[in-house]
């Protein structure tokens, strides 16, 4: 790479500068304005919120720094709630994506290069076509008179419609439906890489197949199902047009309790101090996921 | 390699497929149920295109599509732009001060959850709006550097690994022939990472034409994009222009996907006869 390092001296720093500063100002620093907002005081004024730092009689800055936001965020146990919810949501659907995601992406890997580059398209299709949309069909399928009843009571499994839509049961099924391209283009990406010729040595030497699975095949993924993992759980966490349009008014889910703070009660320092919550909550996470994808980059090279 | 897939994988891959299609397919053929009640069909007056009629006549839906067309196309060229550079620097600079921060800052995105982005980015357009007066109130602008904060990651992602994906002994020759750093760039890594900056910038597209989180965080008065339009009319109940919108947008978007696969195999055949 001998060539690279002229560039370094006159157009690298160039090249990366513009989209750093442009990630500095419009993802980094937004986050200390989060933050900043989550410790001052609701006020009915626009902007919605007092300023931290007030001229005091004697020409000096005070910083008023308030934690009542967040004092209120742990008294109220609506908030509390609503957070052990998201996270036990976000971690069952990740694991139901595993359950449905894995065979799949085991499938697409182990066909024929043709069947393998159409099944991955059908898998692409879904994740390039609009969540909102995909979203509202459920709505279609899930509602009191939608198709799954109507074919239910049509053959005479049921007398009465089920009630699914606006349930905890619609939510989980319209987030395991959503992030499930997430789940398996990761781990195909892994699967693929990897030396079938292995499987077939240890059954050479009188592994089963499920042993062969298990000790050879499930090992060598890992890092495809963790890369897969964290992309349905860390969104998935806070996640609100799914609850939103499937979950029903009492669905607790904390990304749509910091939009109802913020778009219905305007309580912007309240919502900023949730964002915090949930951000400190996701980081280790978001660090954990950097790791294993350049874990996979060193090891594809 | 042969194919070694147990009846077990095969009747999964089967019911997640029906999973991931069932949905899909029932909006493009309630696009053409004659009934209001959406669900139940209508097979008198079936199948039908009133409904295409009724959305293409809904001044609300066409103006907020004419808003998101707009946001989508300058954020895509946007985002491939701050994509490329961001993807160029982390494939082929080994080092340099700041490369941790960046892989980070284009990764995070990713995962991040939409509320989360979407309010850091609104209160930092009210805040710059009281210090330095500029933007001066939210709309169309702030929306469109809201999109591409987020969808530049995605760009970034895609360029680097086609990068990452085809050695550097082209870009070496070429350099060894004289030809300088730019030069080398715009004659040989470029032509090379097109099918990828293509893909980044349908990619880019897509997640702009979609996003409702980001939007209605970042827009302002009058400037309500598709899904926001779509969101506030889902919210009351199902819809039969919705079906018809979701079978339009699944017809261009496998039309898209089909064409550049098919270009993209070419082009990589291309590729590896050099």
């Amino acid at each position: 790479m001998g060539f690279l390092k002229k560039i370094v001296v006159s157009g690298r720093g160039l090249v990366v500068a513009l989209p750093y500063l442009w990630l500095l100002l419009f993802f980094v620093a937004p986050f200390l304005i989060v933050l900043k907002i989550s410790f001052s005081d609701v006020d009915l004024a626009i902007p919605p919120y007092k300023p931290l730092l007030e001229w005091t009689a004697k020409n000096a800055v005070a910083v008023k720094l308030n934690f009542n936001n967040y004092a209120f965020l742990f008294t109220d146990e609506l908030y509390l709630k609503a957070f052990i919810n998201s996270i036990k949501v976000a971690l069952v659907s990740t694991v139901l994506c595993l359950l449905i995601g894995y065979p799949m992406a085991y499938g697409i890997a182990r066909s024929r290069p043709v069947t393998r580059n159409i099944l991955l398209l059908l898998v692409i299709l879904p994740f390039w076509t609009s969540l909102l949309l995909r979203v509202y069909a459920w709505i279609g399928l899930l509602k009191a008179n939608g198709v799954i009843n109507n074919i239910l009571m049509s053959v005479g499994l049921i007398h009465e419609p089920l009630v699914m839509l606006y349930t905890q049961f619609a939510m989980y099924v319209g987030i395991v439906y959503s992030y499930l391209p997430f789940f398996i283009l990761p781990l195909y990406a892994n699967l693929e890489k990897m030396d079938w010729q292995l499987l077939e040595a240890a059954q050479d030497l009188g592994c089963k197949p499920y042993q062969a699975f298990y000790k050879i095949t499930l090992p060598l993924s890992r890092n495809g199902i963790l890369a897969g993992s964290m992309l349905v759980f860390i969104p998935a966490v806070g996640e609100f047009v799914i609850p939103a349009l499937l979950g029903g008014p009492n669905a607790l889910m904390i990304g749509r309790i910091l939009w109802d703070e913020f778009f219905s009660n305007r309580a912007w320092p309240v919502a900023s101090a949730v964002a915090i919550l949930m951000l400190i909550m996701l980081v280790p996470f978001m660090m954990w996921y950097q790791s294993v994808q350049a874990r996979e980059s060193a090891g594809s090279r | 390699m042969n194919e070694r897939r147990s009846f077990f994988v095969i009747t999964c891959l089967a019911f997640g497929f029906a999973f991931l299609y069932i949905p899909i397919l029932s909006m493009v053929v309630f696009s053409f149920n004659a009934s209001k009640l959406v669900t139940v069909w209508d097979s008198v007056n079936s199948p039908t295109l009133k409904w295409y009629h009724v959305l293409f006549s809904n001044e609300e839906i066409l103006d907020a599509a004419w808003i998101s067309l707009r946001v989508a196309v300058v954020n895509a060229s946007g985002a491939v732009v701050l994509g490329t550079l961001a993807g160029f620097g982390l494939a082929r600079f080994e080092q340099f001060r700041g490369r941790f921060t960046l892989n980070a800052m284009t990764t995070a995105p990713l995962v991040m959850p939409e509320v989360i982005t979407g309010l850091s980015l609104l209160l930092l357009f009210v805040a710059l709006e009281e210090t330095i007066g500029w933007p001066a109130g939210r709309g169309i602008t702030t929306m469109t550097i809201g999109h591409m904060t987020f969808s530049m990651a995605y760009a970034t992602v895609v360029v680097q690994s086609r990068l990452a994906s085809f050695d550097t002994a082209l870009e070496e020759a070429a350099m060894d022939l004289g030809a300088r750093p730019l030069k080398v760039f715009f004659v040989i890594t470029l032509p090379i990472i097109f099918p990828a900056i293509l893909s980044g910038w349908l990619l880019a597209f897509t997640l702009s034409w979609d996003d409702l989180v980001i939007s209605s965080f970042t827009s302002g008065p009058g400037s309500s994009t598709l899904p926001m339009v779509v969101f506030s009319k889902v919210r009351l109940g199902v819809s039969p222009e919705i079906n018809v919108l979701a079978t339009l947008t699944i017809g261009v978007v496998t039309l898209m996907i089909v064409g550049v696969s098919l270009w993209m195999a070419r082009a990589n055949r291309l590729a590896k006869a050099i």
